[in-house]
C-alpha cells in the first residue's frame, strides 16, 4: 500500500475511527480480506496485528488509544499510523 | 473487482487456499436465447436438474456464512430465470453482492427498474464488438442491438455506471478505442476478458484468439488504462512488463471456482470438464464441504511445479498463464500458456496433434457444434 502526503494532511490519531459502515471484514491467516460495498474495493490486511487493531478500532476514544490497548511498540508505531492513514484514504476506517 | 495488487508473500497464500473463495462465479442456468460460438459453458437449453428455487436460496444463506462477499452470476442467460431478480434480493439482504453478466435482451423498462432499485447489484452486458458487423457473427444475428437496447434501458432507469463485457478476439481488438468510446458515452465501466478453448470457444479459439502482435498492442492498451476492468484474466501477459493490476495468479479451486446450474463444483468458470469437477452441492455436505474438502482442490492448493517454465526467468511473471487455456488445447499443465508473449507456446501448440485435445461436449448447446473445426 502507498501513502501520500493527502493522507497524512487528513488523518489525525487523536481522534475516533470507526470501521466504514459499508465495509465487512473477513479474518485470515495472513490478516483480512476487506470489501467496501460501496466502492466495490477489496482490500487486503497483510498483518494479523493491523487487522486486530482495525477490527475493534471503533472501541477506543483515539487511534492512540487503541494502538496503546494493543500494546502497539513505539518503533512499530510509524508504520501502522502510515497503513491505517491509507486504510482512511481507501474508506476502510472513518472518522467517528 | 478492483484490488490492490498482491505482494508475493499474499500471492503465496492464496495458491495454498484460504477457507472460502474470495470471488465466485455461479451460473444460475444453462438456458439462454442466444448461442455465442465461444460460451464457454456451451448453453443453450434449459437443464431439468438445475436447482430450485429452494436450493439456491440454501446456496446463498451457506455463501453468507462464509462471507464470500459478492458472487458473479452468469449462464446461460441469467434473465431466463423467472426466479432470478427474487434471488438477487435474497443474495443482497444478507451482504452477498451480485455481479450478473446478460445479453441484454431480457432487460425490460420494468426489469431496467427493478435493477436500479436494487443495492450491491452490479451489471455487465456483453457485447463482442462495437459494431453490428463485428459482435454478431460471434453472439448472433441482431445481438448487438439486443444489447444496446438493454443498455439504453438500464440507462434510462438510471441505473448508474454498468459494465459493458467483451471478450477480446482477434476481430475487435482493432474496436478497443471505439468500445471505450461506447462505454463513456453511457457513463459505464469497460470490462475485458480473455478469449478461452473452453466449452463451444473450443471449436473457434484458433480462429479468434489474438495474434502475437495483437496481445502485445493490448498489453500496452491496458498499462495506458488502469481503470479497465478484466476480472485479472490477462495476467499472462504480465511477462510484457510491470505486471497489470490484480492478484495476477491462476486461482482456480485456490480463491475461485464455479458453481454450476445443476450444483456441480468447479476449480473456475473456464473448465467445465470431468477433470476438474470437484463435488456437487447436493452430496450432502453443501458447497463448504467440496470448497473444504474435495481431493482436485487439496492438489491445486499443492505446489505446482512451473516445469518447461522454470527455466524461463519471466514465470514470476506470468506464472505459467491459465490452466484452463492449456487444457483445451492439449498442452501440459506444467508447461507454457498457448499464448505465451515469448512465443514458447506457439511451438509447444504445433506438436499437439489435432486428436490430443481432450474432447468438448456440446453441453447444452441447442444445435450441434460446427464442424470442420
Amino acid at each position: 500500500m502507498s501513502t501520500s502526503s493527502a493522507d497524512a494532511a487528513t488523518f489525525d490519531p487523536s481522534r475516533r475511527y470507526k470501521l466504514h459502515p459499508d465495509l465487512a471484514l473477513r479474518p485470515e491467516r495472513f490478516g483480512a480480506l476487506l470489501y467496501h460495498y460501496g466502492t466495490r474495493r477489496l482490500t487486503f490486511l497483510k498483518s494479523p496485528q493491523l487487522t486486530a487493531i482495525v477490527r475493534d478500532i471503533g472501541d477506543y476514544p483515539s487511534v492512540d488509544a487503541a494502538l496503546d490497548a494493543h500494546e502497539i511498540e513505539p518503533g512499530r508505531r510509524p508504520a501502522l499510523l502510515r497503513a491505517l492513514a491509507t486504510l482512511e484514504s481507501s474508506e476502510v476506517i472513518s472518522v467517528n | 473487482m478492483s484490488t490492490d495488487t498482491a505482494s508475493p508473500e499474499l500471492r503465496n497464500h492464496f495458491k495454498h487456499g484460504l477457507d472460502a473463495p474470495i470471488c465466485l462465479t455461479w451460473e444460475v442456468t444453462y438456458g439462454c436465447n442466444l448461442a455465442c460460438a465461444h460460451c464457454l459453458s456451451s448453453s443453450g437449453k434449459r437443464d431439468p436438474r438445475e436447482l430450485s428455487t429452494e436450493e439456491c436460496r440454501h446456496l446463498i444463506d451457506e455463501l453468507a456464512r462464509m462471507q464470500v462477499f459478492y458472487v458473479n452470476v452468469g449462464g446461460g442467460e441469467p434473465l431466463v430465470r423467472r426466479d432470478f431478480l427474487d434471488l438477487v434480493d435474497h443474495a443482497v439482504e444478507r451482504k452477498v453482492g451480485v455481479k450478473f453478466s446478460t445479453n441484454g435482451a431480457l432487460i425490460t423498462p420494468q426489469a431496467a427498474r427493478r435493477i436500479a432499485a436494487t443495492d450491491y447489484l452490479d451489471v455487465q452486458i456483453s457485447i463482442d464488438g462495437a459494431t453490428p458487423e463485428t459482435n454478431d457473427p460471434v453472439r448472433g444475428r441482431g445481438s448487438y442491438a439486443m444489447a444496446r437496447r438493454g443498455m439504453d434501458r438500464l440507462a434510462q432507469a438510471g441505473f448508474g455506471p454498468f459494465k459493458i463485457s467483451v471478450v477480446m478476439t482477434r476481430h475487435n481488438i482493432p474496436e478497443l478505442d471505439a468500445l471505450e468510446r461506447i462505454a463513456s458515452d453511457y457513463g459505464a465501466q469497460l470490462r475485458i476478458t480473455r478469449l478461452r478453448p473452453s466449452g463451444r470457444g473450443a471449436s473457434v479459439w484458433d480462429e479468434l484468439h489474438p495474434t502475437a502482435a495483437q496481445q502485445r498492442e493490448l498489453y500496452e492498451w491496458l498499462v495506458a488504462r488502469p481503470d479497465v476492468l478484466t476480472g485479472d484474466s490477462f495476467f499472462h501477459l504480465s511477462a510484457l512488463g510491470e505486471p497489470l493490476p490484480g492478484l495476477n495468479l491462476c486461482g482456480a479451486g485456490r480463491v475461485v471456482c464455479l458453481v454450476d446450474p445443476v450444483g456441480d463444483v468447479y476449480a473456475c468458470p473456464f473448465v467445465l470438464h470431468d477433470e476438474f469437477l470437484a463435488g456437487n452441492i447436493r452430496d450432502g455436505g453443501g458447497f463448504e464441504q467440496v470448497w473444504r474438502r474435495s481431493e482436485l482442490f487439496a492438489e491445486l492448493r499443492e505446489p505446482q511445479s512451473a516445469g518447461a517454465c522454470a527455466s524461463c526467468g519471466l514465470y514470476d511473471k506470468c506464472q505459467g498463464g491459465c490452466m484452463a487455456a492449456k487444457f483445451f488445447t492439449g498442452m501440459p499443465l506444467d508447461g507454457p500458456d498457448p499464448e505465451c508473449v515469448l512465443g514458447h507456446g506457439e511451438l509447444e501448440l504445433v506438436k499437439v496433434a489435432a486428436g490430443d485435445r481432450p474432447l468438448v461436449d456440446p453441453g447444452h448447446s441447442k444445435k450441434r457444434l460446427r464442424e470442420g473445426h
